[in-house]
Parts: C-alpha cells; sequence; structure tokens
C-alpha cells in the first residue's frame, strides 16, 4: 500500500512540474533552485510532513524533499542548540546526499568517456 | 489529384514519424518515471527500517541510492537518453539535481582539477545549496524566535 502511495504521489508531483516546464519553458536549474526552496517552506508551515507521512518516498524523493529536510534538520537543531541550530541544522541534515553528489560527480568525470553533452 | 484517403494516410504517416510532444502523454511519462524513483526510495527505506535504521537515516539512504543510480545512468550515457522521455519523472526526483551536477563535472574536466572540475561542478550544485541554506535559515530563525516568545 505504502508502494502504491509512494507511486502516485511522487508521479504526481513530477507530472505537475512536467506542465509547468512546458508551458513556461524554464531551464533545469531554475526548476531544481525552486523544488527545493518550496519544499523548505512548505514544510516551514507545516504542509509537507503530512505529505511525507502519507506518501513516504514518494515525497521525499522529489528535490521538494530535499527542502524537507533542510527545514526539518533546521527544526531539529533550533532544539537542540538555540541560535546556532539555525546556521548548523540545513547542511548537517542534508551533508549525506550533497557530498554523495559532488564526491560521485568528481570520480564519474574520470571514469565517464563521455565528453560532455550529458545534460 | 490528391484524393482524400491519400491525405489522410500522409498526416497519419506525419503524426507517426513526429516525435510526440503532447502534454497529456509527458505527463504520464514524468508520471510513470516520477512514481518508479519513488518506490525504489521507498524500498530502500523500508528494507533499512526493518533493519533497525533511524527514521531520517533511512530517508537518507533511499536519496543516496536514488544518487547513486543516476550517477550510474548518466556515465553510460544512457541518462542523456532517457530524459527525453521522463522529462520532469526523472529531473524532479534527486536524479535530476545529480545529474545536473555529475554533466557538468564531465564537461569540464578537461579544464584542471581546480578551475575546471573544482569550480565548475558548483555551477548546478551551488545555487541549490546557497538558496537551500537561505531557506533553512529563514525558517530557523523564524522557528528560533517563536520558540523565544512563545
Amino acid at each position: 500500500m505504502m508502494y502504491l502511495k509512494a507511486f502516485v504521489v511522487g508521479g504526481l508531483i513530477c507530472a505537475i512540474v512536467q506542465i509547468f516546464m512546458e508551458k513556461t519553458k524554464i531551464k533545469t536549474p531554475r526548476i531544481l533552485v525552486s523544488l527545493v526552496v518550496i519544499g523548505a517552506i512548505l514544510t516551514g508551515v507545516e504542509l509537507y510532513e503530512p505529505v511525507v507521512e502519507f506518501a513516504g518516498a514518494g515525497a521525499t524523493a522529489p528535490l521538494l524533499g530535499f527542502g524537507y529536510a533542510l527545514a526539518k534538520g533546521v527544526f531539529k537543531a533550533v532544539d537542540e542548540s538555540g541560535l546556532l541550530g539555525v546556521l548548523t541544522g540545513g547542511l548537517t541534515a542534508t551533508a549525506g546526499g550533497i557530498t554523495a553528489v559532488i564526491v560521485l560527480a568528481y570520480i564519474v568525470s574520470f571514469i565517464s568517456k563521455e565528453s560532455n553533452d550529458n545534460k | 489529384m490528391i484524393s482524400e484517403k491519400q491525405k489522410k494516410e500522409y498526416k497519419d504517416y506525419v503524426e507517426q514519424k513526429t516525435p510526440n510532444h503532447n502534454l497529456m502523454v509527458d505527463m504520464v511519462l514524468a508520471f510513470i518515471f516520477g512514481g518508479i524513483f519513488s518506490v525504489i526510495a521507498q524500498g530502500v527505506y523500508d528494507l533499512l527500517m526493518s533493519n533497525g535504521f533511524e527514521k531520517i537515516d533511512a530517508s537518507t539512504w533511499g536519496s543516496i541510492s536514488l544518487i547513486f543510480i543516476s550517477a550510474v545512468l548518466t556515465a553510460l550515457g544512457w541518462y542523456k537518453k532517457i530524459v527525453k522521455y521522463a522529462g520532469a519523472g526523472i529531473i524532479v526526483p534527486i536524479t535530476g539535481f545529480a545529474n545536473s551536477v555529475i554533466s557538468t563535472a564531465i564537461e569540464y574536466k578537461n579544464e584542471g582539477q581546480v578551475f575546471g572540475i573544482g569550480a565548475k561542478i558548483f555551477i548546478i550544485a551551488g545555487p541549490v545549496i546557497l538558496f537551500g541554506c537561505l531557506s533553512s535559515v529563514v525558517i530557523g530563525a523564524i522557528y528560533y524566535i517563536i520558540q523565544l516568545v512563545g
């Protein structure tokens, strides 16, 4: 059941963004940044947590989930260490993903024979 | 003279050969691919949860597994083939963020370690990290003030 919910919600988020992409011709990096910020704001106003509880990875696998992790991380850090948590929470919670991306990018750039045009 | 039947046949032929950019079709493809990536992350999450992992760690591993899949697809040159069909279905999951960073690293690898890969890797990662941090600090500051006042 959880898999069905994850599939439908994750799929719906992508289908909605597909409409935006075709109607507005916004470039991919802007889409990525917007999704992260929207995810963080939705989590900040406590609208995204219910979606995550309902759909699990259907809500956390889309980039909105990256924003969700940032906001959740900062809440937790503020609870634990006060004002300093405002600065440390976001990156701490997303450090695993960010480091995985840049380290894999570095490794792949050596392995891959593709010289360009991989976007 | 070209008969109506021939006209119709030609029209059908053109429609069949033209790359399909019908919004409905694209949305369905985005839905399916986005759904599949979500299910993969959910599978990793469930597997780790049943092995006693923390919720937040299991969720992070789910995302990292998608990042890894994206790295493999990009390295093999398959990502760019899939994205033509999947569209937002592969861009919106964290696979899209991973590919943007990885493909820039590949693109600039010939420009050197520091000013090539080192600097250019953040052309895409940079804005995401900056605006991500910025929103988390704003949200955190508001939350901190509410805690103080409340």
